[in-house]
């Protein structure tokens, strides 16, 4: 088992004949996904690598069955192409777009509240059940399918780190989620550790953060009740000076809210196993897991 | 992104927000000609940098000549501003805005923010104005009105009343506040604010309702549909070598703690966390260079002489989890940097991923006198063992 992604998972690709689109499809191809549409708006009718290439997204649903989006639009045109899939009746978008303005994820999250439809990102490196389908931009090949540990984190490259050193433990994972670093996304923690709780494979999850916001004191609260499973947590950014935007747009503290130490603290009182050296993180999954 | 007040004001203006009469001044001179045309004193004189707590610095003082706004401006104009939100170092003030005084009966606060965990839009209001609202959140919260607007709904009368009410604006007052509560939220919207702030707002005596401070943040993100405001920026308010960096597109983070370890990262997660390793290490991080996801050659090459340049930097730690940015390429371009600029301090590479077998073989064929470590605690170590040496 796994969430939200499998082997049944037919991906359509959004923006699939831009640079990064061509790139990350064959990427996705190559691992074995199954990518059964592409759309580029005016460019209906050709194909890429065999790929078809519709016009819009609700024909490339109807003619290919295509039940994910994967979406590499440039960020002006990011909100606009989400829309189009919660409208094209696919079960799943990813969004990988990073930049795209506050205002429209404010109006793409309170549109999709009314359609069942999960949003994963935007700014984010997707999604991958190892060994079965990958949606998104992480490399493949340092993941370990099988199981039994499934990984959420608002990071990219982070994540690889971490799924690296699980890897290198020997310890394998269900599904590996990054939910992005704006501070307005689709899918957050506690939507992951929640289907985590419920999917049988997994026996224990690894969640990553970072500063700013508030998505790591809710994520602890809602372990606290409702995770029985065990959780590593790790929280980059002890180190940021306040006020300063660290990179990613969500990653900033503000006042006194948005703190490592304050999700720090947070997260161990719920019972999560805080790494506190990110180098050690391995060796502490596993004697953990 | 960060204006001036004063360029704050114009977009206020523009949409109908009160604001008192006034105009920015370079120069003592043009300062006493905004005073001539304000009709009367007190005129109130104004640093325009890019931070708060101007007034606690120095930075705003109240004329009530023509002779003093001269005298005042030019104190102002030149001088090195220290607020609270400078830090210690200040900030050359260039500009100062000279603006009419008001009769004031009573201050207020009021912005607009997104919110990120709700995904509404907050109106944020206190009768305790003039104050840093920090402080009243944390003493009074009680003082503090939050009304939420849905943003596909827009600002509704209701929720102008909702504010209005629940400040005690008094009746007279009513129409006035809600026309620019109305324009602000305008003002927000339309110009994809991540704040628009008004600390204080004031009611006068004559029962008008004016913006006496005005700050706004724009989303950078947001910059592509907003060429008048992105002529607003000021890139004397920008540390020079992020500025430097924006250029080649890459995201350079200047930590202005006094650490002297550089740092090029790819991702910004795992670059917040690489700074926290080095300082676990008992080593301080200076600075970090985000090189991105799809960085090629030449971005490398230009982020690694950006780091290079920084003058309190001792050593330059390099992690990099090749995923789309293969090892190959950052290494190739790190190489031609390093030949071009000269290597004048230790640098430790810690490399993974993609190509990382070709990436290491570059390095150790460049001749280049690099530290390899074999993983992230390694790295960390090895930094600061050079640093602390």
């Amino acid at each position: 088992m796994s969430i939200f992604v499998d082997k049944n998972t037919k991906v359509l690709v959004q923006g699939i004949t831009g640079r990064e689109g061509q790139f990350h499809t064959r990427q996705c191809a190559a691992y074995g996904t199954r990518v059964v549409a592409g759309v580029t708006p005016g460019k209906g009718g050709q194909d890429m690598d065999g790929i078809p290439v519709f016009n819009r997204a609700k024909e490339a649903v109807a003619q290919t069955g295509a039940n994910c989006s994967l979406i590499f639009v440039p960020p002006a045109f990011a909100a606009d192409a989400i829309f189009e899939a919660a409208d094209s009746g696919v079960d799943l978008i990813v969004a990988i777009t990073e930049g795209i303005p506050v205002m429209d994820m404010m109006r793409v999250k309170n549109y999709l509240r009314n359609i069942t439809c999960r949003l994963i990102g935007p700014n984010c490196p997707g999604i991958i059940t190892p060994g079965a389908c990958k949606v998104g931009i992480m490399p493949g090949p340092i993941h370990k399918p099988g199981g039994p540990i499934g990984v959420v984190s608002r990071s990219g490259t982070l994540t690889y780190e971490v799924v690296h050193q699980l890897t290198q433990q020997g310890i394998g994972q269900t599904t590996c989620i990054g939910i992005g670093g704006d501070p307005v996304n689709g899918t957050n923690f506690i939507d992951c550790l929640s289907a985590f709780q419920s999917d049988p494979e997994t026996t224990g999850i690894v969640m990553v953060g970072e500063i700013g916001g508030t998505a790591e004191e809710d994520a602890a609260n809602f372990i606290t009740r409702e995770v029985t499973k065990p959780v590593v947590g790790f929280i980059a950014g002890l180190t940021a000076p306040p006020g300063r935007r660290m990179g990613h747009a969500g990653a900033i503290i503000s006042g006194a809210s948005g703190t490592a130490q304050g999700k720090i603290t947070a997260m161990k009182a719920s019972g999560i196993h805080v790494c506190e050296n990110l180098g050690t993180l391995g060796e502490l999954c596993a004697k953990v897991f | 992104m960060k204006i001036h007040e004063y360029q704050a004001k114009e977009l206020f203006r523009k949409n109908g927000v009160p604001v008192p009469n006034g105009g920015v001044a370079f120069t003592p001179e043009e300062a006493r000609g905004v005073a001539q045309t304000l009709g009367g004193f007190p005129v109130v004189v104004k640093a325009q940098i890019h931070a708060g707590g101007r007034g606690k610095g120095g930075g705003v003082k109240l004329a009530r000549s023509l002779e003093e706004v001269g005298a005042l401006a030019g104190q102002i104009i030149g001088m090195t501003l220290v607020t609270p939100q400078t830090g210690p170092q200040g900030r050359l003030v260039k500009k100062v805005l000279v603006e009419q005084g008001l009769n004031i009966a009573k201050e207020l606060y009021l912005s607009i923010l997104p919110d990120r965990a709700t995904a509404q839009n907050i109106i944020m209001a206190s009768e305790a104005g003039g104050m840093d609202i920090e402080t009243v959140a944390a003493e009074t919260p009680e003082k503090i009105v939050k009304v939420y607007v849905d943003p596909l709904l827009g600002i509704q009368p209701y929720h102008l009343r909702e504010a209005a009410f629940r400040l005690n604006i008094p009746a007279a007052a009513m129409k006035p506040f809600f026309a620019l509560l109305s324009s602000l939220y305008r003002v927000f919207n339309t110009c994809d604010c991540s704040l628009v702030e008004i600390n204080p707002l004031v009611l006068t005596a004559e029962n008008s309702v004016i913006a006496l401070d005005a700050k706004v943040d724009v989303d950078s993100n947001a910059l592509f549909r907003h060429k008048d405001i992105l002529a607003y920026r000021d890139t004397d308010e920008e540390d020079p070598l992020e500025l430097e960096a924006s250029k080649y597109n890459l995201n350079y983070i200047n930590l202005g703690g006094g650490g002297n370890v550089g740092n090029m990262v790819n991702g910004a997660g795992l670059a917040m966390a690489t700074m926290d390793i080095i300082k676990l290490a008992g080593a301080e991080p200076a600075n970090f260079l985000d090189v991105g996801g799809g960085a090629n050659a030449e971005m490398v090459e230009n982020g690694f002489r950006i780091l290079l340049s920084d003058k309190n930097v001792r050593g330059i730690l390099i992690n990099i989890f090749g995923g789309i940015l293969r090892c190959d390429v950052l290494a190739q371009g790190v190489v031609t940097a390093a030949h071009k600029a000269g290597l004048n301090v230790p640098v430790v590479v810690r490399m993974e991923g993609t190509n990382v077998e070709e990436g290491r073989r570059i390095l150790s064929e460049s001749g280049l006198n690099l530290i390899t470590a074999v993983d992230l605690k390694d790295a960390a170590q090895k930094v600061a063992a050079i640093v602390n040496a």
